[in-house]
């Protein structure tokens, strides 16, 4: 992997990031690293005994969404696939509203009606993900461009892996954006695999950031283990964007550490050899290493930060497995702003077979 | 015969279509060394190779677009869709091409394409990884579909499938990949499309189910034996072609008709079996015709189980066209 951005492109090479991290922010985006890494080795737990339904995990990829995710402002939209928590938390949502969706409970924002990571949180200008791959990619176009139209100085980013390259709607938003010279900073993490197809059988293309070539925009790639090479990326991305110099593919290039999701046996498909190969640049260790030769963190600080991440971790739990379940008509919620007469229908016809015993709660 | 699960049978099914007739091949994504996300092309691709078992980049629209290529040339592709939600990149391909090559040709351009995808629900896999939209197949001229509801109707239909002159939607349902198990004959042992199966004689009520539903639709019947209401069960197994005469003699027996599917209600298979019902059996019902289907929403995730039709919603139904006439 390189370290640090480089353009794929010939056009107008991405410049040197106005401002870097500074050391505070260096140290809070590791805390939510680790924060994000302790959430994933939890919930594989909590999978494996049942407490939660599923999970898809983010480890290997923290660099990459927390780096991403604070070169943006606040205003900007982001439009995620299902595997970012790092972005998520980066941007402030508490720890207790995922559990909440990853239950699915009365507290769930969602209100139980997805599967557990595909969450959403308007406050955070976070769109509420879905499963099929790719169709954020244009949508996240769509807002930017609506964006410019009301005169608002953000940028949308969508999310999205190496699989979702081989998407109709990569395509499709690329092009668009493109077009429209779209404020959208396209963010791929090359995380090697879409479930059991290694990056070089999705696309015969070198990288995947020169596909923005063809589209007529910069692709960078960029060493997704390293947050600050990420930070800087983004940042020049965005400031382009803004300035009216059009769309960005970045493509992060990291490595997904665990399975696709709780129901993949990833030693179907590939060697734990690679895996360790791979871990060797684990992004969490490597801010570590880099803040400990600032001197700003030891073993003992480290070892309080990973105990308060587990602490925060069984809380969010905790309370989460507290909160009631969601109201057991409450599916019939949300088909329209107004219930149509036929779902009113059936929503009483629910209620009397409850109310009969005939469907249990 | 051997004792298999139903997707067992259909990777079955799929090794011994690719033994007979070296045409067949399967394609679609992770369906090569990972044996596809639930194993049903599981050993598939040590046997026959990379050139019969394709791995695929991430694209529906890619693997039915080059299917129908592979079939247009004189193979036989089975191209698989992982879930059923996640066809719709294809559905151009799918409503606009394959459905229709055969006609717009007339006749000259056959495009015997398999698509197989598990669907349904009971597996906690929320909006994305539970519906059942059978319907829009069925509503498209040019396409049969089917859907089998045990291990011995997933081989024997399938290979049925990949010996069609025509397009084939296979919906196989997950939920009971594993939890049945049953008899299935060795060898290209083919079940018929458009026939019904008789799951069960009644002579007071008949109820219609496929896939999942069908094990439901059975225990219903249980519980209604137990009560003194006789249920006919007939499992449709092949939706298009419909086998109108099964549905019709059935309900000319028995009067009374509960019709059972996971799909939401409004303009599901349902409703076409139900007017089928009205335009060739009114004289024979003693009581309205009874839907238990899914409710008209998106599928819930935490609530699935309330969504899903169960035995109990099903006899209920039941029993209510019994009192009701
Ligand atoms: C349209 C569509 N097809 C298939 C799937 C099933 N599926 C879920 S994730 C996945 C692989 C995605 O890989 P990638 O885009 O690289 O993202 P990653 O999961 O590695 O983050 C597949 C095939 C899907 N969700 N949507």
């Amino acid at each position: 992997m390189n370290s640090g951005a480089s353009s794929t492109g010939t056009r107008s090479p991405p410049s040197a990031p106005a401002v870097s991290l500074t050391p505070a922010e260096l140290l809070e985006s590791y805390k939510t690293m680790v924060l994000s890494r302790a959430t994933d080795e939890r919930c594989l737990t909590l999978q494996r005994q049942g407490r939660i339904g599923f999970y898809v995990p983010a480890s290997g990829q923290e660099a990459a969404q927390v780096g991403c995710a604070r070169a943006l402002s606040g205003d900007d939209w982001i439009f995620p696939a299902y595997r970012e928590i790092g972005v998520a938390l980066a941007r402030g949502v508490s720890l207790e509203r995922l559990f909440d969706q990853f239950i699915g409970n009365s507290g769930d924002l969602s209100k139980g009606r997805q599967m557990p990571n595909h969450y959403g949180f308007r406050e955070q200008r976070f769109v509420t993900a879905s499963s099929p791959i790719g169709t954020q990619i244009t949508q996240a176009v769509g807002a930017a461009i609506a964006a410019r139209r009301k005169r608002d100085p953000i940028v949308t980013v969508t999310f999205f892996g190496d699989g979702a390259t081989s998407s109709n709607d990569f395509h499709a938003g690329l092009n668009f954006a493109g077009v429209y010279r779209a404020p959208t900073i396209f963010f791929c993490q090359n995380n090697q695999w879409a479930i059991s197809l290694p990056r070089e059988k999705q696309t015969r293309s070198a990288t995947l950031a020169e596909k923005a070539h063809a589209y007529g925009f910069d692709g960078v790639v960029v060493d997704g283990t390293d947050l600050e090479a990420v930070y800087g990326a983004v940042a020049t991305a965005r400031a382009r964007a803004l300035a009216g110099q059009g769309p960005t593919l970045i493509e992060a290039q990291v490595y997904r550490f665990g399975p696709h999701s709780t129901s993949d046996d990833p030693h179907r498909y590939r060697t734990d050899a690679e895996v360790a190969h791979w871990k060797e640049t684990d992004p969490v260790q490597r801010l570590k290493q880099r803040l400990s030769a600032a001197g700003q963190l030891d073993e003992p600080r480290d070892q309080m930060l990973w105990e308060a991440a587990r602490g925060e971790v069984s809380r969010a739990l905790e309370a989460a497995e507290r909160r009631p379940p969601v109201e057991p008509a409450s599916f019939f919620d949300d088909v329209f702003a107004r219930p149509t007469p036929r779902l009113e229908a059936e929503r009483a016809e629910f209620d009397a077979l409850v109310q009969q015993g005939v469907v249990k709660p | 015969m051997t004792e298999l699960t139903l997707v067992q049978a259909v990777n079955r099914g799929l090794a011994e279509a690719m033994r007979r007739d070296p045409n067949v091949l399967v394609l679609g994504e992770d369906v090569g060394v990972n044996g596809g996300v639930f194993r049903a092309t599981d050993g598939l691709l040590k046997e026959f190779g990379e050139e019969r078992v394709l791995d695929t980049p991430l694209s529906e629209t890619g693997i039915v677009g080059t299917a129908i290529g592979m079939a247009l040339y004189g193979l036989k592709p089975v191209a698989e869709i992982q879930f059923l939600d996640f066809i719709y990149p294809a559905f151009d391909q799918i409503v606009s091409e394959l459905a229709k090559f055969r006609y717009r040709s007339g006749g000259q351009y056959p495009c015997p394409v398999v698509i197989r995808t598990p669907y349904g629900g009971g597996i906690k896999g929320g909006l994305y990884h539970s519906q059942s939209t059978e319907a829009y197949f069925c509503h498209t001229a040019g396409l049969k579909v089917v859907i089998p509801s045990t291990p011995a109707d997933a081989k024997g239909l399938l290979l049925t499938a990949i010996q069609d002159e025509d397009p084939v939607m296979f919906l196989e349902p997950k939920r009971i990949y594993r939890s049945v198990s049953g008899e299935v004959p060795d060898g290209d042992v083919r079940v018929p499309f458009g026939r019904a199966r008789l799951v069960r004689d009644g002579t007071d009520v008949s109820i219609f189910a496929y896939g999942a539903m069908v094990p439901v639709a059975s225990e219903a019947a249980d519980t209604l034996a137990a009560e003194g209401i006789s249920a006919e069960v007939i499992d449709l197994r092949s939706l298009v072609p419909l086998d109108e005469a099964a549905a019709v003699a059935s309900v000319e027996k028995t009067g009374r008709a509960v019709i059972v599917h996971e799909a939401a209600r409004f303009c599901g298979f349902g409703a076409e079996l139900a007017a089928l019902l009205a335009e060739k059996a009114l004289y024979s019902l003693k009581a309205p015709i009874a839907r238990v289907t899914g409710y008209d929403t998106p599928f819930p995730y935490a609530l699935e189980h309330l969504y899903l039709p169960n035995a109990a919603r099903v006899a209920h139904a039941a029993r209510e066209t019994v009192r009701s006439g």
